[in-house]
């Protein structure tokens, strides 16, 4: 009898918390999402962040890109599509973005080969 | 000799980093997205702000040669500013006008038709602003031209001006 009340406890739970369960990871994956777009309404600010007529109705509009099925890359390229690349706070490597990609990189060899050659090189 | 050479390089990444961030004063960081032209619309469907019925925009451009889809709110004040440009638009028969209704409550955006006149052929509502976003607006007001192939021509961001006027006739021309 034990036994028998434990599994549809089990049952229930599962029953009434699944729903929630992907919910709160739908939600997750919208914060997870939304940190990464910048807000076109408020420059400063991602659209996690802000709270502008434009950044509510994108997080809604993620929300429901999620729920159809789409995957975090499509949903990025969708946006980036519509917006532009600059929506995206993780900007991509290509010929107008080499520069910004290895100019530290670049900075970071000559400092180390001037310490190298400070500390080793006598 | 060496030594020289090194000074030198240092001094000239300082100049170069000097000029690169004085440039990037005077230039405006607002970004402005301007991706969408010639692109295709997305298809959308909303309802009618009068009948409430389901409608597919596809449906609202078939036919016509250019559609001009405006979006507006009647708490938008830059909005009331336009309409008298809207209902100029509304004259022209190769334009088909299609109004989407931002964020608004039906009664005001019902309102703000009855008092300044109804240039659209269609309004269609869009309440949380999601038809918008898809749209790749990102304010209001905002005026996309699209031609019979469903691709945009061009796009207005803010209130249409005289010269936007004018450019919307040449293009429809």
């Amino acid at each position: 009898m034990k036994f028998k009340k434990f599994i549809l406890l089990i049952f229930l739970y599962t029953f009434f918390c699944q729903g929630d369960l992907i919910a709160n990871n739908n939600n997750v994956l919208v914060n997870k999402i939304s940190k990464n777009l910048r807000c076109l309404i408020c420059q400063g600010q991602s659209v996690y962040d802000s709270q502008s007529d434009f950044a509510v109705s994108m997080k809604l509009l993620i929300k429901k890109k999620i729920k159809e099925g789409n995957t975090e890359k499509q949903i990025y390229d969708y946006l980036k599509n519509q917006y532009g690349e600059w929506i995206s706070y993780d900007t991509e490597i290509n010929k107008k973005t080499y520069l910004l990609w290895l100019f530290p990189l670049l900075l970071f060899i000559f400092g180390g080969i001037l310490i190298f050659r400070k500390v080793f090189i006598k | 000799m060496k030594k020289n050479i090194i000074y030198l390089t240092i001094v000239f990444i300082f100049i170069f980093i000097f000029i690169l961030f004085y440039k990037g004063l005077y230039k405006t960081n607002i970004y402005i997205p301007n991706e969408l032209n010639n692109k295709n619309i997305v298809q959308f469907s909303g309802k009618d702000l009068f009948s409430e019925v389901e409608i597919n925009f596809g449906q609202l451009i078939s036919n016509n040669k250019f559609t001009i889809i405006n979006i507006w709110a009647s708490w938008c004040l830059p909005c009331r500013s336009e309409h008298h440009f809207l209902m100029d638009l509304s004259n022209n028969s190769k334009i088909n006008l299609v109004g989407l209704n931002y964020k608004d409550r039906p009664t005001n955006a019902k309102k703000f038709i009855n008092d300044f006149g109804n240039p659209f052929s269609k309004i269609l509502i869009d309440p949380d602003g999601t038809i918008s976003i898809e749209l790749g607006a990102y304010g209001i007001p905002e005026t996309f031209i699209i031609n019979k192939d469903q691709k945009i021509v061009k796009k207005f961001i803010g209130p249409l001006t005289k010269k936007n006027m004018r450019e919307i006739e040449q293009i429809t021309n």
